[in-house]
């Protein structure tokens, strides 16, 4: 499959660890993550709203969740996790696919959306991504869901493809 | 029940197939199986009548076998099925993507919005 790339690389974005302070005053570290924290993971994944899931992601039982963060939590992943004290309040991820590219899934816990730790998470992972060399990154996100578009539009996400159920969107960094 | 049933070379494809032959050997229901050419697939269209031919020897039944063709297989399933009064097709598909996520090709696409006939999607 050829992607297509917005022809500019994208700014460089800031790297993890950051502490950021939301729209609702909370401080949030934004950091990186790895298979050693699969258990706060798993925990935050049952608190998911089964509503807010993407194309069958996350997964709603303990095992099928457990099963999927192995898959993304894996060392050729790029993972971080925004923390509020002891809770991950979300988590966003970059898993290589065939093409040496990378597919990019972002999810925040229903208490902390609409407060800003979105752009946060997204802008850190791919910042974590550049430090890592990678430099290819899309998407997919369901055409109804225009607050993810726009934040995607924002950080510097492109449109590569409209014409499937899903939008397409890239990013060059 | 007279069913349709695509087959376009795809893993899931092959899968959608020795499900319904399972199923159809319980319901007697009447199967067609139509072989299409998926672009996405690597595979010939020989080697995917092979297959299919294989699986169904396997399965002791002898539903009729027969080319989509035309460069729009999603469009022609559809118009098959009107056509000739199918009352149910069936497609395998929804591959993962590397994060997991569900994605359905666009020949699949192309039958779930476009069909007046029901449409079972195995995955």
């Amino acid at each position: 499959m050829t992607r297509t790339y917005p022809d500019e690389p994208a700014e460089e974005f800031p790297q993890p660890p950051r502490t950021i302070t939301d729209r609702k005053d909370r401080p949030i570290d934004v950091i990186p993550a790895d298979d050693a924290d699969t258990e706060s993971l798993v925990e935050m994944y049952l608190d998911f709203d089964p509503a807010d899931r993407a194309q069958g992601i996350p997964p709603v039982k303990e095992e099928a969740i457990r099963e999927w963060l192995e898959t993304i939590l894996d060392g050729d992943c790029v993972n971080v996790v925004a923390k509020h004290d002891d809770t991950v309040a979300g988590h966003a991820t970059l898993v290589p696919d065939n093409e040496d590219e990378h597919e990019l899934a972002i999810f925040v816990l229903q208490a902390y959306q609409g407060a800003g730790i979105g752009t946060a998470l997204v802008e850190t992972l791919l910042g974590h991504g550049q430090a890592e060399g990678i430099d290819h990154v899309w998407l997919t996100v369901e055409r109804w869901n225009d607050p993810a578009i726009s934040l995607y539009e924002k950080v510097g996400f492109e449109i590569s493809s409209a014409e499937s159920f899903e939008i397409e969107m890239a990013i060059r960094l | 029940m007279k069913i349709l049933l695509g087959v376009g070379g795809s893993e899931l494809s092959y899968q959608a197939l020795t499900e319904t032959l399972e199923r159809v050997s319980e319901t007697g229901d009447e199967l067609t199986v139509a072989v299409f050419e998926n672009g996405d697939i690597d595979a010939d269209l020989e080697t995917v009548q092979q297959r299919i031919q294989e699986q169904i020897d396997e399965s002791g039944l002898e539903p009729p076998i027969r080319h989509v063709e035309g460069t729009s297989p999603g469009s022609e399933l559809v118009n098959i099925a009107e056509s000739e009064e199918f009352d149910r097709i069936v497609l395998g598909g929804g591959g993962r993507s590397p994060l997991g996520k569900i994605q359905l090709g666009p020949i699949v696409e192309f039958v779930l919005l476009n069909a007046q006939t029901p449409v079972t999607l195995i995955r």
